[in-house]
């Protein structure tokens, strides 16, 4: 393989090689140092002078003498099934201390696009055990549904409990989780790590790890080696794969600070004009395929900067994804775990998820009329901060209370505690039971007279 | 994906530069927008910019691996759809290759360097002619038809052909590629024929709409109508209900074809339409809704040349169907991301940007695509209509951006849509204070004429109480609600029944999702009914807390979800004017 050594510059995490044969866009390339060491990077730009290569390490020992290699061949990522149980770097090496994974494929890692047409739509519901998500913001498989956090809130916890409860029911399917870690620390890793081990869920997962003081650039590889991996274990061995990435933000950033060392127009913020199109590659990357076993459901996390909802990063993302669960400092700060504020979270496939075949009949109006009361409380509050309790209506009274008793009662359970989903919605007629009947107008007469706790004592003292 | 009109041919050129979707050649001769094959696996793609020996290519497919030096084609032929029986009911990407093709073709997931004819050239078609020999005919003249669907497809002579007289013309069963027609002028018919997408098509005159579109949508027929023809945008910050309100217009609007495009968004979304669509049926003709229905789908992962060039793709086909008589309703979800695309392949073109980073075109753009919409006398003399309704997903949940505001300056109708709204499962979530329509006046007749003529007071009155409740809402925001005087307490119950029963719909109930003119009236008049005997009453000296805690009120908002509403709808009214007289009578 021919040796260049004709770099002529060195910005950031590129480097620009001169007077090359023709070089494949994309093409994978390794930079080796004087020392022998190798550097991996990838082609961003290639025309018949110059050649833009992105380093995915730091490019800390490269030189005007360092040599340039050019693979020919676009970066793969080398699975198999005995990488179940194996914790990798951010880059896909072992570091674990076990062996070299030995491959059954190497796949690009670019992944192609799912064909629409050959997508099964996503209506299988997956019990996450938490009211807030099942009840309300029902998950299902296939979906990528994000937590939208903020520094300092407990989305990990609520990642983690997530990946330890959920559960299709009535079902025995293998499952394997992918985790992929982007510049979070290493005591943050090691929190997950424990979980995972504590639990047994590390048996059935793929670890890849770029911690913080990893190199920026090989973040924007990790979550695609981590999705190759999944669309392996799910679409040729027929797993069911929950894909957790953390920290989308620290992706971005990234993504962000290759496009300033690239000289490119910014767009809003500094980030480049095409993250939308690039998250889009990352989270387009779930869902089920037709006359396919497996699946793969996405978690990505991350924090807003300055919990500001409409930063770029959040913005495109809840523009790609199908929904977001929001983690709320004022929750947090009343000491409710987990604070997922309902409001501003939503899932979008809810409704295929849920109902009569899925969940229970009662299932989307009790969760309407849950949000609409809780919305009417909550506006409320910032009514009584002004005209006092006391200048309130009657029925004003009756919703501020069920504002509290929501956040209480439904929002609130325990790191451990696993609701299922008829505790859920139960839990949830009971507290619309503390209403006027008169005022549940979104849900229908037959199904109140069913579930509504009241009717359904009268039915027993009857019956 | 077709092209049309040879002009040179077969030229070789080289690639010099490639740098993501935009690659450069050299020693190519070709003419802006050409299409051109790119590299040994001959990668579609389109000329955008020619700058001395440099032809620049944006290319619809991922250019992974592909080197300096490999050859460039130019086909002379600029971009065009196929267009012909066949269409209805497909699936599409962004430059007409059937997504189901590509399944045979290469499997679960989109690969590179396939290509694939929009129609299939095999199928053959019952022709039924409607001219006979010796008869004449021009551009636009529908010289047969075919049964498509349940729809019929008119065959046209093509708008870039000289007319002359028919020297031949039979019934039978034919492909799309199959001459069907001869003219003495020699010009032979085939039943497709191709249309480059940049390029309206032309039409005889654009008269202004009168006919709204009705979608079953309480606020929009009711409150916020778009005519037959007309242009709608609806912004809104994710998780608003943009597509929701999107699929429900593809689903329920009175159009006789829909064309709705996917562009840059969720794949997932697309696949509920697929398999949704089939299932369901057209109110007016009860046949299934996909019947009617063609789908282009350029998802958010796809390439992203291809989707700039799919709202055009789908345009080029609506105007097709209107041109054949038909009134044609074109969704497109969201024109944020194709805009977005425009910005992507002019950042890589290193053109200067105008505001946040978008070429200074975009106004252009935007423009020449929505007044592709319109009322038209067609070249054969019929009537016909492409109504377009744009989704913008602004940043941020920001109006003020860009794309939102060019929208603005273009579109008749503006349904805000609003997270507020949707927080509190307020759907569809399209804020009544700030969204508009400027049809109002030209469809008065219309309504005054098929709904009722009392349909425009009522409308008014009910803007007249969301409004009064808007202010209202400022004062009790300070005070409280006890404090207002009574006839206002009792306005801020019935602005809530408005918004209650009257604006919030249910999509998914089977009933609630669509709902017609007539019940919208019924509707609308019962809650006034309600008022009028309300102030009545609260002028008689009753309270204002004893009418609101009424019983038989409580009942109308199960309106909605009753097929054969009205004995429940008259038994409600009886009700409450016994009531209200009891109350009155105690006063």
């Amino acid at each position: 393989m021919k040796e260049y050594r004709t770099i002529s510059k060195i910005a950031g995490p590129l480097v620009f090689v001169e007077k090359t044969e023709p070089v494949g866009y994309g093409e994978l390339v390794n930079i080796v140092l004087f020392d022998g060491t190798i550097k991996r990077g990838q082609v961003l730009d290639t025309s018949d002078d110059l050649v833009v290569v992105q380093v995915f390490e730091t490019t800390a020992g490269i030189g005007r003498d360092s040599g340039v290699r050019f693979l020919g061949e676009t970066i793969k990522m080398p699975v198999g099934k005995e990488m179940l149980g194996r914790i990798l770097s951010g880059g896909g090496k072992p570091i674990d201390g076990g062996p070299e994974i030995m491959p059954e494929k190497r796949l690009d890692i670019t992944g192609a696009a799912i064909n629409p047409y050959a997508r099964a739509s996503p209506e299988e519901f997956i019990q996450t055990g938490i009211s807030t998500i099942d009840g309300t913001n029902t998950l299902v498989r296939g979906q990528k549904l994000p937590i939208f956090s903020g520094a300092g809130l407990p989305h990990n916890n609520i990642a983690l409990q997530i990946a330890r409860q959920s559960k299709v029911l009535g079902s025995q399917e293998a499952f394997a989780v992918v985790f992929a870690a982007m510049g979070i620390t290493k005591e943050e890793a090691n929190h997950f790590m424990h979980d995972f081990e504590r639990t047994g869920a590390l048996e059935r997962a793929v670890v890849f790890l770029n911690l913080a003081d990893d190199p920026a650039v090989e973040r924007i590889i990790t979550p695609r080696l981590a999705l190759t991996t999944a669309e392996y274990l799910a679409f040729e061995l027929d797993m069911h794969v929950l894909v957790i990435l953390t920290d989308m933000t620290n992706y971005c950033e990234a993504l962000r600070q290759i496009g300033a060392a690239r000289e490119e127009v910014p767009g809003r913020r500094g980030y480049p004009g095409y993250m939308y199109t690039d998250l889009a590659g990352i989270y387009e990357r779930a869902g089920i395929i037709k006359g396919k076993k497996g699946s793969i459901t996405q978690f990505p996390i991350l924090t807003m900067p300055g919990d500001d909802i409409t930063h770029p990063i959040p913005d495109l993302t809840g523009y790609i994804t199908e929904g977001q669960i929001v983690v709320s400092r004022e929750l947090h700060r009343k000491g409710i775990y987990p604070p997922i504020n309902v409001l501003p979270s939503l899932s979008r496939l809810m409704n295929l998820g849920i109902g009569k075949e899925h969940t229970r009949e009662d299932h989307k109006k009790v969760s309407d009329q849950l949000y609409a009361a809780y919305a009417e409380g909550n506006d409320l509050r910032g009514l009584v901060a002004i005209v006092g309790k006391d200048a309130l209506s009657e029925r004003d009274r009756m919703f501020l209370e069920f504002a509290d008793l929501f956040e209480n009662r439904f929002v609130r359970q325990g790191y451990n505690e696993d609701r299922s989903i008829f505790e859920t919605l139960d839990g949830g007629w009971n507290l619309l039971a503390t209403l006027p009947v008169e005022q549940l107008v979104r849900i229908d007469r037959d199904l109140i007279t069913k579930y509504h706790p009241k009717f359904r004592q009268e039915a027993k003292e009857q019956g | 994906m077709e092209v049309t009109e040879k002009k040179e041919k077969g030229q070789e050129g080289v690639l010099k530069r490639i740098a993501g979707p935009v690659v450069t050649a050299v020693n190519i001769d070709a003419h802006m927008y050409d299409v051109v094959k790119v590299g040994h696996e001959e990668l579609m793609g389109e000329v955008i910019k020619i700058q001395g020996d440099e032809t620049i290519i944006q290319v619809y497919e991922d250019t992974s691996g592909i080197r300096p030096g490999e050859p460039v084609t130019n086909t002379g032929l600029s971009l065009a759809v196929e267009l012909g029986p066949g269409l209805l009911t497909s699936i599409y990407d962004g430059i007409q290759r059937p997504l189901s093709v590509l399944v045979d073709k290469m499997g679960d997931f989109i690969q590179r360097g396939v290509s694939a004819p929009g129609l299939d050239h095999q199928k053959k078609w019952e022709f039924r002619p409607l001219v006979k020999e010796g008869d004449k005919v021009s551009p636009g003249t529908i010289i047969g038809e075919v049964q498509e669907t349940n729809i019929v497809h008119r065959i046209l002579v093509p708008p870039n052909v000289k007319g002359g007289t028919v020297k031949s013309i039979k019934p039978g069963s034919f492909t799309v590629e199959e001459i069907i027609c001869t003219l003495d002028s020699g010009t032979q018919l085939a039943m497709m024929q191709k249309w480059p997408v940049r390029v309206p098509r032309p039409v005889m005159e654009k008269m202004n709409p009168t006919i709204p579109l009705i979608t079953g949508q309480r606020i929009l027929d009711g409150l916020f109508p778009i005519a037959k023809g007309g242009t709608a945008a609806i912004p809104g910050p994710f998780g608003s209900g943009k597509t929701v309100t999107q699929q429900q217009l593809a689903k329920w609007s009175d159009a006789e074809i829909v064309v709705y495009i996917g562009c840059g968004e969720r794949g997932n979304e697309m696949t509920e339409v697929l398999t949704e669509f089939p299932e369901l049926e057209d109110p007016k003709t009860g046949k299934p809704l996909m019947e009617r229905t063609v789908l282009i789908a350029n998802t958010s992962n796809m390439p992203v040349a291809a989707r700039e060039a799919s709202v055009y793709t789908g345009i080029t086909i609506a105007e097709y169907f209107r041109d054949m008589g038909y009134d044609v309703s074109l969704m497109a979800d969201s024109t944020s991301r194709w805009a977005e695309a425009m910005r992507e392949i002019s950042s890589r073109l290193e053109e200067m940007p105008g505001e946040e980073g978008y070429p200074a075109y975009l106004a252009a753009r935007l423009s020449e695509f929505y007044e592709r919409a319109g009322l038209v006398k067609t070249l054969s003399g019929n009537n016909g209509s492409v109504s377009v309704i744009g989704a913008v997903s602004p940043p941020g949940g920001d109006f003020s951006e860009p794309v939102t505001q060019n929208t603005l300056r273009i579109v008749k109708v503006f349904w805000a849509l609003d997270a507020k709204l949707s927080q509190r499962r307020h759907f569809p979530a399209i804020n009544w204070l700030n969204s508009y329509s400027l049809y109002l006046d030209t469809l008065h007749d219309w309504y005054d004429k098929e709904v009722s003529p009392e349909w425009n007071v009522l409308r008014s009155w009910a803007m007249e109480v969301l409004q009064k409740e808007a202010e209202l809402q400022e004062i009790v925001q300070l005070v409280g609600s006890d404090a207002l005087p009574e006839a206002e307490q009792l306005t801020i119950e019935i602005a809530r029944m408005i918004r209650e029963i009257f604006l919030q719909q249910n999509a998914y109930d089977a009933v609630d999702t669509f709902c017609d003119m007539a019940k919208q009236y019924d509707m609308m008049k019962a809650i006034k009914g309600f008022a009028d005997l309300a102030y009545g009453a609260q002028t008689a000296g009753v309270s204002p807390a004893q009418i609101i805690s009424i019983k038989s009120k409580n009942d109308l908002p199960q309106i909605k979800f009753i097929k054969d509403y009205r004995p429940e709808l008259e038994r409600i009214q009886k009700s409450m004017d016994s009531e209200i007289n009891i109350l009155r009578s105690s006063a």
